[in-house]
C-alpha cells in the first residue's frame, strides 16, 4: 500500500497493521510448512537411502540365501504376503462394515439403546491399540475358532492346521481393526443420499430392501469405497495386530493355502533392524525394504482410486 | 362439521372414501376426523396454509406415512371398496394402485430410460421390447417423448427442472395405477414449466383419478375439479372448485382464497 492511498483511505484505516491476524496467518503457516518438512525429511531420507540397493533382483529375489546380505536377499515374498493380507482383510471387512452401516442408518432407530450401544461400541474400537487387536486375534480367532474348527475337521492330525498364525486369521485380525473405518465411510456415504429418491422407489412399490439394493446402494459405493481405500492405507502398515496371527521370520515358500503363514514387509522392516549379525551390511535393504513398503501402499491406494473414479464417471453417465 | 359431510352431486362413482380418519404424530394429532368422498377421473385440489395436514392426509392414501416413526392412523380410507388401512392390505399393491409425484422432482441418478424401467421391473415386467415401449408411451402420455427421444439413455440429472419432474410423472403413470397423489409438484418450477405441468394434469384426468396439494390458489383453481380446504388438521370444506372460490361456504375458506390469511 503506499502514501496515497494510505491517506485516502485514513478515515477507516488507522494505519496500524492487524498485529494478531498477521501472527496468526504466519502460525497456522509455520505449522504447514512443519508438517510437509517431516513428511519431505521422511520421504526423502528412506529415497535417498533405499534407491541404491533397490533393483529388480532385489524385487523379485526372496530370502533363501541370506536375509541380511544386501547382495542375496529379497523382498519377493513379504510383497506377496502383505498384498494377499490386505486384498484378504478388504474382503472381510467391506460386507461386515457395510452391513452393519446399511443396519445402523437405514433399519435401527437412532435413538434406541441398541444403535446407541452398537455406535459407542464401533467408537470404541476405533480406539484400540492395535497390538490389542493382534492378541484379540491369537485369543478369538487361533486359540478358539482355529482350534475348534481343527478338532472337527482334522482331529486325526497331530499338527494344528488352523489352530496356529495363518493367512485367514491375520487378515480377519486386519479385518476387525478396521471395521470402524468402513462403517463410518459407509454411514456417511448412506446419509449423503436424498431421502427423495428412498421415497421415490418406496412409492413406486418397492419394498425396503430392494430399494437399498438398487437406489441405495449403488449411489453410496464411492463413499464405500473410500472406507475401503481408508481401511486399506491403515492396513497395509500395521504389523501389530499379524505379529501373533500369521506374519512368519522366515517361510521357505510363497503361501497356498490360507492355513499358511506368510511374510510381510512391515516385520520383515523390524527383523532387518533387530535381528541382523551386522547392521551396516543390512542397512541398504533396510531402507529398500522400508521403500518398497511405502510404494506398494502406495500402489494398493492408487488401484482403489482409480477404481473408484471410474464408478463415479459411471454413476455420473448413469448407465 | 357443517359442509364437509354434504354430498357432492355427482354421477362418477366415488373412487376413495375417508371416513373418520385421525392421524397422530406421537401425541400431536395433525388429521381431525377427516370425512371426504374423492371421485373417479376428476382432479381433486387440497388446499390450506402450511401446517393444515393436506400433505399428510396426501401420504395417507398409499400409507407414506408408514415410514415416519410414531406416526397412528385410525378410521378408514376405502379406494374401490376396500379398507386399505387393513390388515390383510399389501402396501406394495397399493403402491402399484397409487402413484406419488413429489413436491421436489426426484428421478433417480440413472438413465431417463431406467427411471421408467426401474418401477416395471419391480413389477416383473422382463421382456425388453414391452418395458422400451411402456418407456415409450409412458413419455409420450407424460409430454415429455419429443424432448427426451434422442437420450433416453443419458442421465436423468441432465434434464431441467420441469423435465425431471415431467419423468417422474411418466415414472409414477408407467406402472398403471388408478390414482396419482401430487404433493405440490409444481411449487419448485418457474411459470413456463409450471403451465406445461399443468396442462399435463388436465390431460392426464382423462386416465387417472389426481389428489393434488397445492399452495398456489389460481392453480387450484385452474385445474381441479373440486377442492377440499383444510385449516388446523380439519377439513373446513369440500365441493365443486367453482363454488369455493365463488361462493365458498363457510367464512375460514372465503378468507384464505381471496388471500386474507394463510
Amino acid at each position: 500500500m503506499n502514501n496515497a492511498t494510505r491517506g485516502a483511505a485514513s478515515g477507516f484505516n488507522t494505519g496500524r497493521r492487524n498485529w494478531g491476524s498477521f501472527f496468526f496467518t504466519g502460525l497456522t503457516g509455520a505449522a504447514t510448512a512443519l508438517i510437509l518438512a517431516i513428511l519431505v525429511i521422511i520421504l526423502g531420507n528412506i529415497t535417498w537411502m533405499g534407491w541404491e540397493a533397490l533393483s529388480w533382483r532385489f524385487v523379485l529375489a526372496g530370502t533363501e540365501q541370506d536375509m541380511f546380505d544386501v547382495n542375496k536377499a529379497g523382498v519377493m515374498p513379504m510383497i506377496v504376503g502383505t498384498t494377499a493380507r490386505v486384498i484378504l482383510m478388504t474382503i472381510f471387512v467391506i460386507p461386515v462394515g457395510v452391513t452393519t452401516a446399511v443396519y445402523l442408518t437405514e433399519y435401527a432407530q437412532p435413538t434406541s439403546l441398541t444403535t446407541r450401544v452398537i455406535r459407542g461400541a464401533v467408537n470404541n474400537l476405533a480406539g484400540v491399540p492395535s497390538i490389542v487387536f493382534g492378541l484379540f486375534g491369537l485369543g478369538f480367532f487361533i486359540s478358539f475358532v482355529g482350534s475348534h474348527m481343527d478338532e472337527l475337521l482334522h482331529s486325526s492330525l497331530e499338527a494344528p492346521v488352523w489352530g496356529k498364525p495363518a493367512l485367514l486369521w491375520a487378515s480377519m485380525t486386519l479385518a476387525v481393526m478396521t471395521l470402524p473405518v468402513v462403517i463410518v465411510a459407509t454411514e456417511e456415504s448412506l446419509k449423503a443420499i436424498a431421502p427423495g429418491l428412498r421415497e421415490a422407489s418406496l412409492a413406486l412399490g418397492a419394498t425396503k430392501l430392494q430399494t437399498i439394493v438398487k437406489i441405495v446402494l449403488p449411489q453410496a459405493l464411492p463413499g464405500i469405497m473410500t472406507g475401503g481405500i481408508l481401511a486399506v492405507g491403515r492396513a497395509a502398515g500395521e504389523v501389530a495386530p499379524i505379529l501373533f496371527t500369521g506374519a512368519a521370520y522366515y517361510m521357505a515358500s510363497l503361501p497356498h493355502s490360507l492355513s499358511d503363514q506368510f511374510m510381510d514387509l512391515g516385520y520383515h522392516v523390524f527383523i532387518l533392524s533387530t535381528q541382523s549379525p551386522n547392521i551396516d551390511q543390512t542397512r541398504p535393504i533396510l531402507y529398500a525394504t522400508v521403500l518398497v513398503l511405502l510404494i506398494l501402499t502406495f500402489a494398493l491406494n492408487v488401484v482403489a482410486i482409480l477404481v473408484r473414479a471410474k464408478v463415479r464417471r459411471r454413476l455420473r453417465a448413469a448407465n | 362439521m357443517p359442509s364437509s359431510n354434504t354430498k357432492p352431486q355427482n354421477s362418477s362413482p366415488p373412487v376413495i372414501d375417508v371416513r373418520d380418519l385421525d392421524l397422530y404424530y406421537g401425541l400431536n394429532q395433525a388429521l381431525k376426523e377427516i370425512n371426504i368422498t374423492l371421485q373417479e377421473k376428476q382432479v381433486t385440489a387440497f388446499i390450506g396454509p402450511s401446517g393444515c395436514g393436506k400433505s399428510t392426509l396426501l401420504r395417507c392414501f398409499n400409507r407414506m406415512n408408514d415410514l415416519i416413526d410414531g406416526v397412528r392412523v385410525s378410521g378408514s380410507i376405502r379406494i374401490a371398496g376396500h379398507n386399505i388401512y387393513d390388515r390383510s392390505v399389501d402396501v406394495i399393491e397399493l403402491r402399484k394402485l397409487v402413484g406419488m409425484v413429489f413436491q421436489k422432482s426426484n428421478p433417480f441418478p440413472k438413465s431417463i430410460h431406467e427411471n421408467i424401467a426401474y418401477g416395471l421391473r419391480l413389477h416383473g415386467m422382463k421382456s425388453r421390447s414391452e418395458i422400451d415401449d411402456v418407456v415409450e408411451s409412458s413419455l409420450r402420455s407424460a409430454a415429455l417423448w419429443d424432448e427426451v427421444k434422442d437420450r433416453l439413455h443419458a442421465s436423468a440429472l441432465v434434464l431441467s427442472g420441469g423435465q425431471q419432474q415431467r419423468l417422474c410423472i411418466a415414472r409414477a403413470i408407467a406402472i398403471r395405477p388408478e390414482i396419482i397423489l401430487m404433493d405440490e409438484p409444481a411449487s419448485a418450477l418457474d411459470p413456463i414449466a409450471t403451465a406445461k405441468i399443468e396442462e399435463l394434469i388436465l390431460e392426464l384426468k382423462k386416465r387417472f383419478t389426481i389428489l393434488i396439494v397445492t399452495h398456489n390458489m389460481q392453480q387450484a383453481a385452474r385445474i381441479s375439479d373440486r377442492t377440499a380446504f383444510f385449516y388446523l388438521g380439519e377439513l373446513i370444506e369440500y365441493d365443486t372448485t367453482s363454488k369455493i372460490f365463488t361462493n365458498p361456504g363457510r367464512k375460514q375458506t372465503e378468507d384464505y382464497v381471496t388471500g386474507r390469511f394463510g
